[in-house]
């Protein structure tokens, strides 16, 4: 090693050492980077949330809280357009709740569903979000037992704003964490990425880009159920569905929480072309880009065939790949090997990824 | 995807790799410098620097137009975006950079109306759409991006769009090299030329770089196998003793560039007599405004500009980063007070900065990230 | 510094001769062509985008040309990787 290589290192562990410091909220407003799943998102919820509420329910800051014998989570949803190719507000607010709750490694069973309404609002569009939740809650096997209705005034709200929170059962021992991950444990991801952000971003109809895209938004809980029940206990270590920040915040939610290295590669990861075309014209990377029905898994190394085998026997999970490891060095990052034969840093992202020109 | 898969073929890279360590006399050392940043992207997102020999270097340029806007014109275009009935539009690079004041993304917190747009022509979209608005595009890029913005206002006239105007932040690479060239601490060997700045102005404005510098340069594409192969061509021509201005990137840039382009930033723009560059400092020549015959469309006459300076933090050293004199992590503030999340200085600030892209995909040692991901 | 992604040109669009549909890994968007050449462009051509412009025409001939260059260069590596095994074989 040349001695430029070790004065690399040192500033490089000085850079760590200053990475680990304590989240600080610098902003004096709240900016829409903060609720992008990135950086700034973790430095509020850690600045101001977990400084107020800390408890140890709350602290591991996993997709839910695990209670006894029970999983309990919520969730908020403001999405812009209410109803895009492939689901509504309805879906998602189901979904998103049953696959958090998934996540915990729980059975879904029952769902809160709050209302935020603009005054003006459509009764008719009401009703298609309902039924759309309705649909969805049966296709997860859940029922909404309450609920809440609010209106606001006109412009004080983006239409509809829904909430949902959930609670679910947990017949199995297993534990599953962000923090269990251990190395040689295998990386699945369990289907393509990005479909549902880039949907979205593109039914906006501000960039004007056509494409036969729709949302991923499903429940997840049959494909988890499947893979748990495939496994050993103990063998599925962690599960994380990929929402906002996608893959790559997911992955670095892990290695961060387990003290390991995730590596990847890129080859593996599935895209569909027509993400992969949007996220090209774009200037994005797709493994930030939410999914509302996909999920990334770390199992351990010896279940990972049994695991896969598991994924691809449910219509969600048939395009399932380990795209993978976790490694003990260097802690908490996420590397990629690029489809070129190189490699790099996956680190989160400050906010959403912006379309870029340059 | 045609024209890009091709290009990203590992057994070629390793191939070409062995051609280029091959090239490299024993014992010489050797600096090139990517002058675009999205050479600098392509070569963090691929991880092209682990097919190269350690002798060789790649000096990451002046080459973002996000970088190298000075805090004041941030500052100038929130002024603007704070006057009643405005609409500021620019492109998704612009939304996090730091003026002395905050960010666009904290100007629209605080109530601004500014809007992320993927062309120029959307912003006349929305100008279109807000008749009671004033609508601003907030330009930025270099010789790439200014025929882009000549045509929307040529469009905007040719619809009769009175509600539409261009804050001009335009910038033209040749003096920023000359600057770069000219400057006594200078240590490179040769340039791997910008390829899409070069699609509209050509190869040719390269060749003082060649005949009054010594120094290699060859236009080179995007892919990651466009940059191993221009590094192939550099050491081939300073193997032989040559010195030339070659085009790897013939497939998209023509040599004579693209005239059409040129006769529209000529039809709309002018020369700014200088233009401060963050990093480098006043660079005469080097930008362009919106000229006379199309004062209606300049939102620099439109409105009051305070025009104010913001010099860059003196613990800044992105000047030398620039320059290749400093590596980012040699930089004093570099990952400590200095994060893409707080950005101090312009090579920190977008993804195609020197700073952030090593930050972002390069940050551990090469070594460490190598053994890693070792199968 | 810029972001220029190739893409195919499907459809001139009959009321705007200076826009064409093209096709990016089977995402569509109008681009404008008025920066072009006079140089005829048409459905099956190849541009640059930038900024919703084409910014050029990609030249097949002088993009085959470079291919053939580097897949040249990967044969003759595979050749002599071949030619050192076989070397080694006849040695051991």
């Amino acid at each position: 090693m040349t001695g430029d290589t070790g004065l690399e290192e040192q500033v490089l562990e000085r850079i760590e050492r200053a990475r680990r410091r304590k989240a600080r909220v610098r902003e004096e407003y709240i900016t829409l980077a903060h609720g992008a799943g990135g950086k700034a998102t973790h430095t509020l919820i850690e600045g101001v949330f977990l400084e107020a509420f800390r408890n140890p329910l709350l602290e591991p800051l996993e997709d839910g809280a695990v209670i006894d014998e029970m999983a309990f989570t919520t969730d908020s949803f403001v999405v812009t357009p209410l109803f895009f190719p492939g689901g509504d507000i309805g879906d998602l607010a189901v979904n998103g709740t049953v696959n958090d709750l998934a996540m915990c490694g729980a059975r879904p069973r029952y769902l809160s569903a709050g209302f935020i309404l603009e005054e003006g609002f459509p009764i008719a569009h009401l009703r298609r979000i309902a039924a759309s939740m309705a649909t969805a809650a049966q296709a997860a096997g859940v029922q909404i037992v309450t609920g809440d209705t609010k209106v606001v005034e006109r412009g004080k709200a983006d239409g509809c704003y829904v909430v949902t929170a959930g609670v679910g059962t947990l017949d199995r021992p297993t534990r599953l964490s962000a923090a269990a991950a251990r190395p040689g444990d295998a990386v699945i991801v369990s289907g393509p990425i990005g479909e549902h952000g880039i949907t979205i971003m593109l039914a906006r109809g501000e960039l004007d880009i056509q494409a036969d895209l729709t949302s991923d938004t499903a429940p997840l809980n049959e494909l988890t159920a499947r893979l748990l029940d495939a496994c050993d206990d103990g063998e599925v270590r962690c599960l994380r569905d990929a929402t906002r920040g996608g893959v790559a915040t997911v992955l670095n939610e892990i290695a961060e929480a387990s003290k390991a290295a995730i590596v990847v590669n890129e080859d593996i990861i599935p895209v569909r072309p027509d993400v992969r075309g949007a996220c090209e014209l774009l200037g994005i990377d797709p493994l930030y880009v939410a999914c509302e029905g996909r999920m990334v898994a770390i199992v351990s190394q010896a279940s990972a065939e049994t695991a896969l085998t598991a994924l691809h026997s449910h219509p969600l999970g048939h395009e399932a790949a380990v795209v993978g490891r976790v490694n003990d060095d260097p802690p908490g990052l996420v590397l990629l090997k690029t489809a070129f034969g190189g490699t790099r840093i996956v680190d989160l992202l400050v906010g959403d990824p912006l379309p870029r020109i340059c | 995807m045609r024209f890009v898969d091709e290009y990203r073929d590992a057994d070629t890279a390793r191939a070409l790799a062995a051609r280029i360590t091959a090239l490299c006399e024993p014992g010489r050392a050797y600096k090139f410098m990517e002058v675009c940043g999205g050479h600098t992207h392509t070569i963090y997102k691929h991880g092209i620097e682990d097919y190269l020999p350690e002798a060789v270097t790649l000096v990451h340029g002046p080459g973002c137009p996000v970088c190298v806007i000075p805090m004041g014109r941030v500052d100038d275009a929130i002024h603007i975006a704070a006057q009643p009935d405005v609409i500021m539009t620019s492109f998704g690079d612009m939304m996090r950079v730091p003026g002395g004041k905050g960010s666009f993304l904290d100007a629209k917190a605080r109530g601004a109306d500014i809007r992320m747009v993927y062309s120029p022509l959307d912003a006349l979209k929305i100008a279109k759409q807000n008749p009671s608005k004033r609508v601003v595009f907030m330009a930025i890029g270099f010789e790439t991006t200014a025929p882009s913005t000549a045509m929307t206002v040529l469009r905007a006239k040719a619809d009769g769009v009175d509600n539409f105007s261009v804050f001009c932040n335009h910038v033209t690479i040749i003096p920023a090299i000359k600057a770069i060239l000219d400057s006594p601490d200078l240590r490179l060997d040769a340039f791997i030329g910008p390829g899409h700045v070069s699609t509209v102005i050509g190869c040719r404005p390269y060749r003082f770089i060649a005949r009054d510098y010594g120094k290699p340069i060859v236009v080179a594409g995007f892919e990651p196998l466009d940059v191993l192969q221009s590094v192939h061509q550099i050491l081939t021509q300073l193997a032989q003793r040559r010195c030339e201005v070659e085009n790897q990137y013939a497939r998209v840039v023509p040599w004579d560039g693209n005239p059409k382009a040129l006769a529209a930033i000529n039809e709309v723009m002018e020369l700014r007599p200088h233009f401060e560059w963050r990093g480098l400092g006043f660079i005469s020549q080097s930008a362009l405004r919106v000229s006379a015959k199309y004062a209606r469309y300049d939102a620099e006459r439109i409105f009051q500009i305070p025009g104010g300076r913001v010099a860059d933090p003196t613990s800044c050293q992105c000047g030398e980063v620039l320059k290749g004199v400093l590596k980012p992590w040699e930089c004093k503030v570099f990952g400590t007070a200095c994060t893409p999340e707080t950005p101090i200085g312009t090579c920190m600030v977008s993804s195609e900065g020197a700073c952030a892209a090593y930050y972002n995909f390069g940050r551990f040692s090469r070594e460490r990230v190598k053994e890693a991901t070792r199968q | 510094m810029c972001l220029g992604i190739p893409g195919e040109i499907v459809e001139i669009l009959n009321d705007r001769p200076d826009l064409a549909m093209v096709a990016v890994s089977g995402v569509r968007r109008a681009i404008n062509i008025g920066l072009l050449e006079d140089e005829t462009v048409a459905p099956g051509d190849w541009i640059l985008i930038h900024v919703g412009f084409a910014l050029s025409k990609i030249d097949e001939t002088e993009a085959k040309a470079a291919l053939d260059f580097l897949e040249s260069i990967g044969q003759a590596y595979d050749d002599e990787i071949a030619a050192l095994r076989e070397s080694m074989i006849e040695q051991g």
